[in-house]
């Protein structure tokens, strides 16, 4: 299997039945990749990534495809005796039991679930078990987990989480530090964001939806700063430029 | 429109088609994805005067739950001619064909989607004919496979459809209604192109053994005609979206 050729550029588009190379390699997207004897193919509409040894695809379309360890954003769909419903925006529904949620046993009998989760209040939560024969439970243990009380919750395609996230983080620090916001981003492309203020937090919506149409164009970060930028003088935020009317448009 | 009675020349003098086409010729080709805001996938393909919407949603939790199947998604498929797609009004219930459609359809697209890669979901293709004018379950087809590759859902390769047929003693390529009607066979196919499968083929009528070769023959290098303007459009829809100043 010495032979190894890419049929494709870097980075470049490819649609499904699209060979991407040929020859032995390792695949760290799979389930977006189909394989035929040696020869890969897309599985996706999306972005190919091919180097020595290994292959990628990145989608441009999709939906959310649970992992163990994902944090995401749910929103309580039923309330059970002993556990909560939730929608992940899976194919799967996910489960919250009750005694990993209050941290104690409890008693049905004596206590009702509504009480603490109802139907549509948002938990952060991380998934801790899923594989193809179970569907996902969730837990609140860790930091920062639990019912979300205050902020706002936005969706955008989880497919677009990575570039909402960036290179090392680097898009989500620049949201963060320009606008001064907390945003928190779930794997499965709901975000929650607290501002101080309802005009910054109308300034990171639109950043996210510029994200989220150009996620596929390069040199996007330093073009979402500008973007910030531009938006704050706009609305009058920046204490140096007053009068921000100035450079509008 | 033509009586049933008379039945018109297909094949002209000039052995050109009764529209002017030469008999390999398709009909204009037109494609659109990502059309419907609510549906997770869709698409409107034209075939000349045929005219077919496809919405995919899912994978998502079936209704009913107790269809699913432990260990792949399940497909469904709805085949649906609107009322105002055909000369006399169609009643919207579902037919015998459309049902009949509907499956041929499905599993049409069955061996391509990757459906493995969800156990316990659902699927749900709608087709809706807007306008028929011949080929509508290939045209269907073609629509379906766009839809899911827009909804982002892993599929192994694309699938194409497209309608060969004989009239007048010649076989063409994608045939409309008139032809449909008044010729001797005809043939839809589907397949997927890249990894060179057939997952669609039906036959009405009779065609000699050559015959059947040459149709073949002529509907896959028609399906590679239209499988070039499905990974055109796909791809388009991301090269169109700009810089935004």
């Amino acid at each position: 299997m010495g032979r190894k050729k890419a049929q494709s550029e870097n980075r470049e588009l490819v649609i499904p039945g699209q060979l991407i190379a040929e020859g032995e390699f390792k695949v760290a997207t799979p389930n977006y990749i189909y394989r035929v004897g040696n020869r890969y193919y897309s599985a996706v509409v999306g972005l190919a990534e091919v180097t020595e040894d290994s292959l990628t695809v990145i989608p441009l379309e999709g939906f959310y495809y649970p992992s163990p360890g994902d944090v995401v954003i749910g929103v309580i769909r039923n309330v059970g005796i002993t556990s909560w419903e939730v929608d992940i925006r899976a194919p799967f529904p996910a489960t919250l039991y009750a005694a990993d949620f209050l941290g104690r046993p409890i008693n049905p009998a004596k206590e009702d679930l509504s009480d603490y989760l109802n139907i549509g209040d948002v938990v952060l939560a991380k998934v801790e078990v899923f594989d193809r024969t179970r569907d996902p439970i969730l837990t609140t243990k860790g930091k920062g987990l639990g019912k979300v009380t205050k902020g706002s919750v936005i969706e955008i395609s989880p497919v677009k989480v990575p570039r909402v996230i960036g290179k090392k983080g680097s898009m989500h620090q620049t949201l963060e530090s320009e606008t001064g916001c907390k945003i928190t981003v779930a794997k499965n492309g709901r975000i929650l964001i607290e501002c101080p203020n309802k005009q910054l937090e109308e300034i990171v919506v639109l950043a996210v939806r510029k994200i989220e149409r150009e996620a596929h164009i390069p040199g996007l970060t330093d073009r979402i700063k500008e973007f910030i930028l531009k938006e704050k003088v706009r609305r009058g935020l920046l204490g140096g430029e007053q009068g921000g009317e100035t450079e509008a448009d | 429109m033509v009586s049933k009675e008379e039945k018109p020349k297909l094949i002209r003098d000039d052995g050109l088609r009764h529209d002017g086409r030469r008999p390999d010729e398709l009909r204009p080709i037109k494609m659109q994805v990502g059309v419907l805001k609510n549906a997770n996938g869709s698409a409107l393909v034209e075939y000349g005067k045929t005219r077919v919407l496809a919405a995919v949603y899912g994978p998502r939790e079936p209704q009913p739950k107790h269809i699913s199947l432990p260990y792949r998604a399940i497909l469904r498929c709805r085949y649906h001619m609107a009322p105002f797609s055909t000369h006399e009004r169609k009643s919207p219930a579902p037919t015998r064909r459309e049902i009949e459609l509907s499956k041929v359809i499905r599993e049409a697209l069955e061996p391509i989607v990757i459906s493995e890669m969800f156990p316990r979901a659902s699927i749900d293709i709608y087709i809706e004919v807007l306008n028929a004018d011949g080929g509508t379950r290939t045209t269907s087809i073609t629509a379906a496979s766009l839809a899911l590759a827009d909804a982002g859902i892993p599929v192994r390769d694309l699938v194409t459809g497209v309608a060969v047929g004989k009239v007048d003693g010649v076989i063409v390529l994608d045939i409309d209604e008139v032809e449909d009607m008044y010729g001797e066979a005809d043939m839809p196919v589907a397949a997927a192109p890249s990894l060179g499968k057939i997952t669609l083929l039906q036959l009405n009528g009779v065609l000699t053994p050559g015959e059947f070769e040459e149709a073949l023959d002529l509907a896959m290098r028609g399906i590679q005609e239209i499988y070039k303007i499905q990974r055109e459009v796909l791809k388009t829809k991301y090269l169109k979206v700009k810089v935004e100043e």
